[in-house]
């Protein structure tokens, strides 16, 4: 039959020059550019080492990204996930119509309920009906979202924060990878603390109102760093100032 | 002695043949045969638009009266065949104009369609009812409204995720008033807004129109006054549902839907708000085929919506319907026999996506009938893998795509091979499969092994060496169609299996290890296969043992074809020539 090409002195001395669009923390290049979107800069073949979240290949690697450029993402390979341009189009053009809406309503003191993008509450016929909402930490360059439908108390929710942003458990993903001592998000004595914005606009100390008003009022969480939250409500409000900044 | 069988007889038996691989056997059975057989076939498939010449096919079947020809590599639909690659219909259209003038239905999959090519359709074939265009450019509106306006038979226009250049909605009132014979109207993947008052006359005039699948800019006002006109519908594809929640608007709708008692199959519902889910209820008994996978909706929304649905075979939902709303699915919809679970998010960083391998779990266990599943999640387990396995034998298509790269087991760590080679030998009549996570050559040893009936094998970023491919091409008798990316091997498991690649339709590998050398050596072996390199860097300014981006190898009696890009590097027969490009313009 076929003999076989001497491969010479072996792969791993080539230079493997494979067109794959790694660009370094853009997001994906996925619509066509002049010549189609296949194209991109010559780099080496993908492995494991690619996609540091992945946790046990993470032991592999040397210590950690905290701090670091962030870790390259699927979403920057070429192609992958294996989903229909027509279908990545809608979902792309879903994620910019939020964003833009929440650019908008970050800008406003009133919200139009009517329109609300999906993680955000909604109010209707008087139901409030609850979605994931987005969950920023200083320093971590990729948010998270979290359901407020699936926790009952401040506890709780700080529990899955912990857990989202400072551990490594199986199935989830620790962004900074180097914590080990438990975080209290909402006592004050630790170096971060809890904040949200709320339906008007304005930044809170998370914890000061029940909850059941606080999810409600809640559109957008963010762990803050201690020393930047001075300037929010204080924790032990005057009454009536509370009154004011609670949703109409 | 033979006794021959009277052609007569054969081509009255043949009249109930139908299946092309039937007549493909029938047709090697002896020359006589394969003369009747030709003479008598109506429906014609070709699978890739260059495995043949249009006039060897105009030649073969005279009787010829439908047509569908499938051009780019399935990993076309997610970008990696660079545009200008090929796949052109227009030599087909050309040729068929000529010899074939009595051709009703053109069906074209992946390939380019230009507004010439359509008016070409639209003026050569006198008795045309049947254009379906799914995933093809190259196209305006321009071309549709040459074919709504000279075809008057016209039944059936679909336009199925095309990448249309969209000069306005003036192609629907192109229609003449005088067409009344239309079917099917699919018009989803275009952006500009029709008239509705035209739309609504085309409907009105077509008492036949059984499918409509209208594009978003279509509201919900116009939606309920088509609906009104067309209460015969069997399949309905809504517009835009984001619109002001008005009760007045909620009634109309609901009672809109609930005179359409013919409705099976529901798609559309871009932005849907939940609260108008609610005025589908009425038809949600009826329905078998409910796409809700442009619906953003979550969770409580969904249940109470599929649990009306007690007849549906074919849901396809994104992941916010979580595994409590499988779980659901899986009870209540006991006739399901096809799933596709899509992922919300673009972006893949958000890794809390609400699917896991719970939900398919549910829904294998529960539906008996599932027999195709599309599935993505961020990661998996062996186990689950063989409860689906043990649960549903059954299953004829399965495509997981685990969306981490490399990722393991996560309660073990392992790699997934145990949990697909229980896929591989459990589901015995798997005629499809996607594979992703972490693999090992052992995964595919065990695929080769047992996927007997494997007809199409797709692969990402998986195996350790050369031996997977081996495993592969030495084992999946039935292979037709394997496509690979971004996996550790080349050329010495395809050299091996060089034969292998004849009885296959087509194979695609893309950012392995496959060098120059051992593409044109597999071409200079095989004269009945087209390697085509694709890279953007010729060939010849590295060494031929240096990797190249992209092979596309496919079996052909149409020789190399002659439309090849300059990215594109047909080898060259002739060794002492060496490289050069076939595109001789």
């Amino acid at each position: 039959m076929i003999t076989e090409l001497e491969m010479g002195k072996g792969e791993s001395e080539l230079e493997l020059g494979l067109g794959l669009s790694l660009g370094g923390g853009t997001a994906a290049k996925i619509a066509g550019k002049s010549g189609g979107g296949a194209w991109g800069e010559r780099g080496r073949l993908l492995t494991a080492k690619d996609f540091p979240s992945v946790g046990s290949k993470r032991a592999a690697d040397s210590p950690s990204h905290a701090g670091s450029s962030p870790p390259r993402s699927s979403s920057q390979v070429v192609g992958w996930p294996p989903i229909g341009s027509h279908r990545m189009n809608s979902l792309v053009n879903n994620q910019a119509t939020k964003s833009a809406r929440e650019e908008e309503e970050a800008g406003k003191k009133k919200v139009n309920d009517d329109h609300q993008p999906k993680d955000v509450t909604k109010k209707v016929n008087g139901k409030v009906q609850l979605g994931f909402i987005k969950v920023n930490m200083d320093g971590v360059a990729i948010g998270r979202k979290v359901d407020l439908n699936a926790h009952s108390s401040y506890e709780n929710l700080a529990q899955t924060l912990e857990d989202m942003f400072f551990r490594t458990n199986p199935g989830t993903i620790g962004l900074t990878g180097q914590f080990t001592k438990p975080l209290r998000l909402l006592d004050g004595s630790s170096e971060f603390v809890l904040t949200y914005e709320d339906k008007e606009g304005d930044w809170m100390l998370v914890g000061d109102v029940p909850w059941r008003m606080f999810i409600t009022s809640v559109k957008r969480l963010r762990v803050m760093k201690t020393s930047e939250a001075n300037g929010l409500a204080a924790r032990h409000q005057e009454p009536k100032e509370r009154q004011r900044n609670q949703p109409a | 002695m033979a006794l021959r069988l009277p052609s007569k007889v054969l081509k009255h038996i043949l009249s109930f043949i139908d299946s092309n691989e039937d007549r493909n056997s029938v047709s090697l059975v002896c020359k006589s045969w394969f003369e009747t057989e030709r003479k008598t076939r109506k429906r014609v498939f070709v699978g890739n638009c260059y495995a043949v010449t249009p006039a060897a096919v105009a030649r073969r079947f005279p009787a010829m009266r439908s047509l569908t020809l499938k051009g780019k590599p399935h990993f076309a639909d997610y970008n990696l065949v660079p545009d200008g690659w090929g796949g052109y219909a227009c030599p087909w259209i050309e040729s068929m104009a000529a010899k074939s003038p009595y051709l009703e239905e053109i069906r074209l999959k992946r390939m380019v369609v230009t507004d010439d090519c359509l008016e070409r359709i639209a003026a050569s074939f006198k008795n045309f009812k049947v254009l379906v265009l799914t995933s093809c450019e190259g196209f305006s509106t321009d071309g549709i409204a040459a074919i709504a306006s000279t075809c008057r038979n016209l039944r059936v226009l679909e336009l199925r995720e095309c990448i249309v250049e969209d000069l306005g909605g003036d192609w629907l009132s192109y229609f003449p008033e005088t067409s009344t014979s239309l079917v099917s109207l699919d018009f989803s993947c275009l952006d500009s807004e029709v008239k509705i008052s035209d739309l609504e006359r085309l409907v009105s005039r077509s008492p036949n129109l059984k499918s409509l699948k209208l594009n978003p800019a279509v509201t919900l006002d116009g939606l309920v006054s088509i609906l009104r006109r067309a209460p015969q519908l069997t399949e309905l594809g809504t517009g835009s549902f984001a619109a002001e929640l008005k009760p007045e608007a909620f009634t109309k709708l609901s009672k809109a839907f609930s005179n359409c008692k013919q409705l099976q199959s529901l798609s559309g519902l871009w932005d849907v708000l939940p609260e108008y889910l609610p005025a589908l209820y009425s038809v949600c008994p009826g329905l078998t085929s409910l796409n809700l996978s442009y619906a953003t909706v979550r969770m409580p929304d969904l249940v109470e919506l599929l649990r009306r649905c007690s007849k549906l075979q074919k849901l396809w939902v994104m992941d916010l319907i979580e595994d409590k709303g499988l779980e659901a699915v899986a009870s209540y919809c006991k006739e399901l026999r096809e799933l596709r679970v899509f992922p919300s998010e673009p972006d893949l960083d958000a890794t809390n996506i609400p699917v896991t391998e719970q939900g398919l779990v549910y829904v294998s266990k529960g539906c008996r009938k599932l027999e195709s599943v599309l599935y993505f999640c961020v990661q998996f387990t062996n186990a689950a893998l063989i409860t689906i396995a043990r649960k549903r034998p059954n299953l004829k298509c399965f495509r997981l795509c685990v969306i981490e790269p490399f990722a393991p087991d996560y309660k073990t760590n392992e790699p997934l091979d145990k949990g697909f080679k229980a896929i591989a030998e459990g589901c015995k009549d798997l005629r499809r499969l996607s594979v992703s996570g972490l693999l090992s050559d052992k995964a595919f040893k065990y695929i080769g092994k047992h996927a007997k009936k494997v007809r199409m094998l797709s692969i990402a970023f998986a195996g350790d060496s050369d031996l997977m491919l081996h495993h592969l091409l030495s084992g999946c008798e039935s292979l037709k169609k394997l496509e690979i990316r971004d996996c550790p091997f080349g050329d010495t498991a395809l050299l091996e299996n060089a034969a292998k690649l004849e009885t296959m339709r087509s194979l695609w590998m893309s950012s392995c290890f496959v060098s120059f050398g051992a593409c044109k050596l597999l071409s200079q072996k095989m004269p009945r296969l087209n390697v085509e390199v694709i890279d953007e860097h010729p060939p010849k300014t590295r060494p031929e043992s240096s990797p190249v981006e992209r092979i596309y190898i496919y079996r052909t009696v149409a020789g190399p074809r002659m439309d090849t890009p300059e990215f594109v590097w047909t080898l060259h027969k002739n060794p002492e020539i060496g490289v050069s490009k076939l595109a001789i313009k």
